[in-house]
């Protein structure tokens, strides 16, 4: 999954998840659009149903102080090369 | 301390209309809300009962998504109803949000639509190791989701009282809700509950031979209280809220005031689950009565809980005449809209208040021949222009809780 398609996957999942429609990559997301730790939950859920494989506990509080939308797509381009990376070692 | 509460703002979601004109239209033109089941895909077919009290027009809600994020529909219900009882009021955000206002309301088990999402994930038998249960599900479903969502939507700091007594639900919210502000303990409180579309409520009664089954094709004819050929309750969904505020600071600050609630009173027959006790329901009245300093002779009007079940009624009827003899006007009025729940004591509370405002009682719609069981009392069998002054608005539920609201027009 390049950077791209995850962006475009997260923009997604804003949209009809949070309603929030193209958020800056630098926005503070709990101060622009109100997106709390419930937010960040349900966010964890949505990137699990993207990457096929379910988050370890440690992966997801490493996830709890993000604030922008440019750190979720950092975030998960880190989990889904992990992932790459796993597989290709087995 | 013991102080007067008075009702500043009412509003309710029916199976016969939201807000006061159509609901008071409908009572005027005798319409039903009973309409056929709807297929849920889980357990209507496996239902004898057809009927359902169904609220079956749109709803403009307008909720932030901040506040909508942990509603299920019981909650979105309840936040509609508690925001245009609120504005009704016309109490300002800094008191709601003082810590001097708290809120009593509930719902007979949270959100049953949320449950049955979680449950066909945990159900689900492609495992995918995935989280399969939302973060907010719980916050959605939950048996205080309404009293807690209502309490975020508005900033409301002060106590909450999450009653889950089934049918009495509501009118021990509001009879808790009035005895913190007539004791001091909160200067207005928030009160109501609701209950959403769901088949299981049917399906428990349905097990239990106490559901309607004889009207699925004529759906408008059930349920019928106190008729002969009534054949039992009809489950139906709704939501109501009523504001209660301590009657001076009401008055000075010059507050629409519906009525006044003057007693209450809540047993328990202390013994069966299901069947209703006649001697429980009349403790409850006398207590009613008494802590409203009434004698049974200057009550006006009766709400009976009339359900439509076949020994229900009886019992009611018997336990109302040893009690107020056939002075008062009795009508059940959820021969319009079914029995909804949670939600019913407060939807038969605002609707009392709505006929004491406009000086009409409604009659019970269905009565067609009286259960020669079910006389000895005052039945209304026809539209009525009265003045009602004192009404009781009584309740009762599984596990053999009663209760007795009693409200009267304010009075200087």
């Amino acid at each position: 999954m390049t950077r791209d398609d995850i962006t475009r996957n997260l923009l997604a999942i804003f949209a009809k998840q949070f309603e929030i429609e193209n958020p800056g990559m630098d926005e503070d997301l709990r101060e622009a659009y109100e997106f709390d730790s419930i937010d960040a939950i349900e966010l964890l859920r949505e990137i699990e149903l993207m990457l096929g494989d379910p988050l370890t506990r440690d992966e997801k509080e490493s996830a709890m102080t993000i604030r922008t939308f440019g750190q979720i797509v950092d975030y998960v381009e880190g989990l889904a090369k992990t992932r790459a990376q796993l597989g290709d070692a087995r | 301390m013991n102080r007067r509460v008075v009702i500043t703002g009412a509003a309710a979601i029916t199976p016969i209309g939201h807000g006061k004109a159509d609901i008071v239209r409908s009572l005027r033109e005798g319409v039903s809300g009973v309409r056929p089941l709807r297929d849920d895909g889980l357990l209507s077919s496996r239902i004898q009962s057809g009927v359902y009290g169904t609220v079956d027009y749109p709803i403009a809600y307008e909720f932030k998504r901040s506040d909508r994020k942990t509603m299920g529909p019981v909650a979105y219900y309840a936040c509609q109803v508690a925001k245009e009882a609120l504005a009704e009021s016309g109490l300002l955000p800094e008191f709601i949000t003082s810590g001097r206002m708290g809120v009593a309301f509930g719902s007979i088990h949270g959100s049953p639509s949320v449950h049955r999402q979680i449950y066909s994930s945990f159900f689900d038998t492609t495992d995918t190791h995935l989280s399969n249960a939302g973060a907010v599900d719980y916050l959605k479903s939950m048996v205080h989701t309404t009293a807690v969502n209502i309490t975020r939507m508005f900033g409301i700091t002060g106590r909450v009282i999450a009653s889950t007594t089934a049918c009495t639900t509501s009118s021990q919210s509001i009879g808790f809700g009035y005895e913190a502000v007539k004791f001091g303990l909160q200067d207005a409180m928030l009160c109501g509950g609701a209950d959403e579309y769901d088949t299981t409520t049917v399906a428990v009664f349905d097990n239990l031979l106490a559901c309607s089954t004889a009207y699925n094709d004529r759906p408008d004819q059930t349920p019928r209280p106190f008729d002969k050929n009534r054949d039992g309750l009809v489950v139906g969904e709704g939501a109501g809220a009523v504001v209660l505020e301590e009657y001076n600071a009401a008055k000075k600050r010059g507050a629409p005031i519906l009525g006044e609630v003057v007693g209450f009173s809540c047993c328990n027959n202390g013994g069966d689950l299901i069947l209703p006790n006649k001697n429980g329901i009349v403790q409850t009245l006398r207590l009613g009565l008494e802590s409203a300093g009434l004698a049974p002779d200057q009550i006006d009007f009766v709400s009976a809980h009339a359900t439509a079940t076949k020994m229900g009624d009886v019992i009611e009827a018997m336990a109302m005449a040893e009690t107020y003899g056939s002075g008062p006007l009795v009508t059940g009025l959820k021969s319009y809209m079914g029995h909804t729940m949670a939600a019913c004591g407060v939807i038969e509370t605002i609707l009392t208040l709505y006929m004491m405002e406009q000086g009409f009682v409604a009659p019970t719609r269905n009565l067609e021949t009286v259960d020669e069981r079910c006389a000895g009392i005052r039945h209304v069998r026809e539209l009525t222009e009265t003045p009602i002054r004192t009404a009781v608005i009584q309740n009762f539920a599984f596990g053999g809780v009663n209760t007795c609201l009693i409200l009267k027009q304010e009075t200087p």
